[in-house]
């Protein structure tokens, strides 16, 4: 009340204008209290929508000026980012973690499996309905996985989804009548719209057999982008700003009104909508719904790439996954053209080399890829802030 | 952004409170180890209720019980002719009730008025699927709590640190922030927690003016070390020690109160030192034990 209401003008107070924790340093704050110039629109759905556009423009050219081989991959991509983008809402704002997201997605594959069943010869049901239903399932088993999470913290949250990326993939051998056991199910790739082989004609001449896996790239692409339009929506809304409350100080988010226990399930289960919508992706795009597809380490996996991206950040959900999908591969290239090994040494090299480098990460960027950038430029901008108050 | 700036005034025009809160026949026991013990106590509308006591009298317990982080094993607590007692913590802001932390416990991942907003949580309209979908009421709702959170922030002269860190704020607009964060819910009544601990002289003179403009719209109790804040601004003060309650009265009553001078000063404790100690050196002292970690049922 006696100090002076201009932000402290000493040069060593600008680095102090980020988060003070690293787990916060990912996801940005909407809330602004002067209208900072930018070229985005204020309101959140047309902002959204005008980066959705965007990403969809970008996403073609990209899948448009690539071969079908890296097509495969974006397809790989996109739905481990759909399940790493709900994932980094529950781990990077409501603050729980979970090993279990796998298991989840597991649910959503086999429900995806067993609605388009290559051996049922009836007229499959549409796409959009699979999807749906895949995503309702895994919201029941999330809803009910989230009550029982939200009365436990870190390690032991830890230990309880471990559990489940264990224990759901092994029901598949249990009821191997229905889930087809070790081998899985196989899935009836969906049928190709006529307009898309016209489109991709016209836009890259590309034709013949590659165009299915084409087709199933660019459904997972669409998956990809729509839930993130979903997430950031809730990311930038009231719902962003209460996990994080619930996250950063349990007893004052109690003290304003906020149900702890509600709003932590209540991330579960979005969580675990995009883990099932990732998982019926998934099942499309490698068509086969198998317990060998949702080894715990694939759990693992994701909450690396949400780590390495920058934990609460969806952008950085997107580059993990794409590290997870882009650099084993790209590795083994150099391994083998490089350093002249053989196939099978370089892909064992490429595991050291991968863990060495999250480690790395880990060690000199622990805020995450988007999370350094982001907490580089609020230090840039408070530097720039206290110069141009020390020049007055 | 169509708003006016204060229409917090308009949507309710008289705001003098109303709603008083009693506690009686409190009993508390740790374990084997009683805390308190049989005490009472009433804040009437609009008052300021100071609690005081040597250290370790129980006050902080008492106002823990008084928020519902500390589940009374008797005694009855009632606001606006509810029962208080089964509650928990998170209910207690929808019937009108905010409270401070002894330690400020602001949210470190959020800018101040980002952590203010969290405060108005209370007066939030827009719901999930609203929030999903991006209806642009949800964007409006939004705006509204921002523009709360700005109010509030401007009665406690701290605009100017909104899109700051908590971390990096000196102690005491860390401690204006989280009074900011109460205030934005609109209690009728507010409980503070030491606020003038680490506090200056000159600061804890303003945080005596203000609290007596606070009570002209909530009641407030008052737990605090320095006395002669405490003299200052409370209506009545209930005296604790040893965790039983040994006198009720306005300042001036307590002040003439023998078993109150004896109680500070047959324990060897000099309030006085006791309180410049308090507001000395620790700048950014953690909360005491019993106030974060309180056992809650």
């Amino acid at each position: 009340m006696s100090e002076t209401q201009t932000p402290t003008g000493e040069p060593g107070a600008a680095s102090d204008d980020a988060p003070s924790t690293a787990t916060a340093a990912a996801n940005a704050s909407p809330a602004r209290a002067t209208g900072r110039r930018s070229f985005l629109p204020r309101l959140t759905l047309l902002r959204h929508l005008l980066i959705l556009v965007v990403g969809a423009a970008l996403a073609v050219l990209l899948l448009e000026s690539t071969e079908l081989n890296t097509n495969i991959k974006l397809g790989n991509v996109a739905y481990l980012a759909v399940a790493a983008g709900g994932l980094t809402l529950l781990t990077g704002l409501s603050g729980q973690i979970s090993l279990g997201h796998g298991a989840l997605m597991a649910v959503g594959a086999y429900t995806t499996a067993l609605m388009l069943d290559v051996e049922r010869g009836d007229e499959p049901p549409s796409l959009f309905l699979v999807f749906l239903a895949a995503i309702a399932a895994t919201t029941v088993v999330g809803a009910l996985v989230g009550v029982a999470a939200a009365r436990l913290h870190g390690p032991y949250l830890a230990g309880a989804t471990l559990a489940l990326a264990v224990g759901i993939p092994g029901l598949a051998l249990y009821f191997s009548d229905t889930l087809g056991g070790e081998q899985g199910i196989t899935v009836r790739p969906p049928e190709r719209p006529e307009w898309f082989d016209n489109a991709v004609e016209q836009l890259s001449g590309a034709s013949g057999r590659g165009l299915n896996d084409k087709w199933v790239a660019y459904i997972a692409v669409a998956c990809l982008l729509v839930t993130y339009f979903f997430l950031a929506n809730l990311m930038r809304s009231r719902m962003g700003r209460t996990w994080r409350a619930v996250r950063d100080q349990e007893v004052a988010a109690e003290l304003a009104g906020i149900s702890l226990g509600s709003w932590r399930v209540l991330a579960f289960v979005v969580s675990a909508a995009a883990a099932g919508l990732a998982g019926a992706v998934l099942a499309i795009v490698v068509q086969l719904a198998a317990p060998g597809s949702f080894l715990p380490v694939l759990s693992l996996s994701l909450l690396t790439a949400v780590v390495i991206g920058g934990l609460g950040s969806l952008t950085g959900a997107l580059l993990g996954s794409a590290l997870l999908v882009f650099l084993p591969p790209w590795l083994i290239d150099i391994g083998r053209d490089v350093f002249d090994m053989e196939e099978a040494q370089a892909s064992q090299a490429s595991f050291v080399v991968y863990g060495l480098l999250l480690v790395v990460t880990m060690l000199f960027a622990p805020a995450g890829l988007v999370g350094t950038v982001r907490l580089a430029l609020l230090r840039r901008r408070a530097a720039r802030a206290t110069a141009a108050a020390g020049g007055r | 952004m169509a708003e006016p700036p204060h229409d917090r005034t308009t949507e309710r025009p008289d705001r003098s409170p109303t709603a008083r809160l009693e506690m009686s026949g409190i009993h508390v026991a740790f374990g084997g180890v009683t805390a308190l013990e049989d005490v009472s106590l009433t804040v009437e509308p609009g008052q300021v209720h100071g609690l005081i006591g040597p250290n370790g009298a129980g006050k902080t317990t008492m106002f823990n019980v008084a928020c519902g982080l500390v589940r009374p094993s008797s005694g009855r607590i009632t606001w606006r002719g509810q029962e208080l007692r089964r509650l928990r913590p998170a209910q207690l802001s929808k019937l009108g009730i905010a409270r401070t932390l002894q330690g400020v416990a602001l949210f470190p991942g959020m800018t101040v008025l980002e952590n203010v907003m969290v405060g108005a949580h209370r007066h939030a309209k827009a719901g999930f699927f609203s929030a999903l979908f991006a209806v642009p009421t949800a964007d409006k709702d939004d705006e509204r709590l921002r523009r709360r959170a700005l109010d509030a922030l401007a009665e406690l002269d701290a605009v100017a640190y909104a899109e700051r860190y908590p971390g990096s704020l000196p102690y005491p607009v860390q401690k204006r922030v989280a009074l900011a964060r109460a205030l934005v819910a609109e209690p009728e009544l507010l409980l503070l927690d030491e606020p003038a601990s680490g506090l200056s002289e000159d600061e804890m003179h303003e945080l005596g003016e203000l609290i007596r403009v606070l009570c002209s719209r909530m009641s407030v109790l008052l737990v605090e070390h320095h006395m002669d804040l405490v003299m200052r601004v409370c209506d009545r003060i209930t005296v604790l020690d040893s965790g039983k309650q040994i006198a009720v009265g306005t300042p001036e009553e307590i002040r003439a109160d023998p078993a109150v001078t004896e109680a500070y000063l047959g324990d060897d404790v000099d309030v006085e030192a006791d309180a410049a100690e308090l507001s000395g050196g620790r700048h950014t002292a953690p909360a005491p034990a019993g106030t974060e970690e309180a056992p809650r049922g």
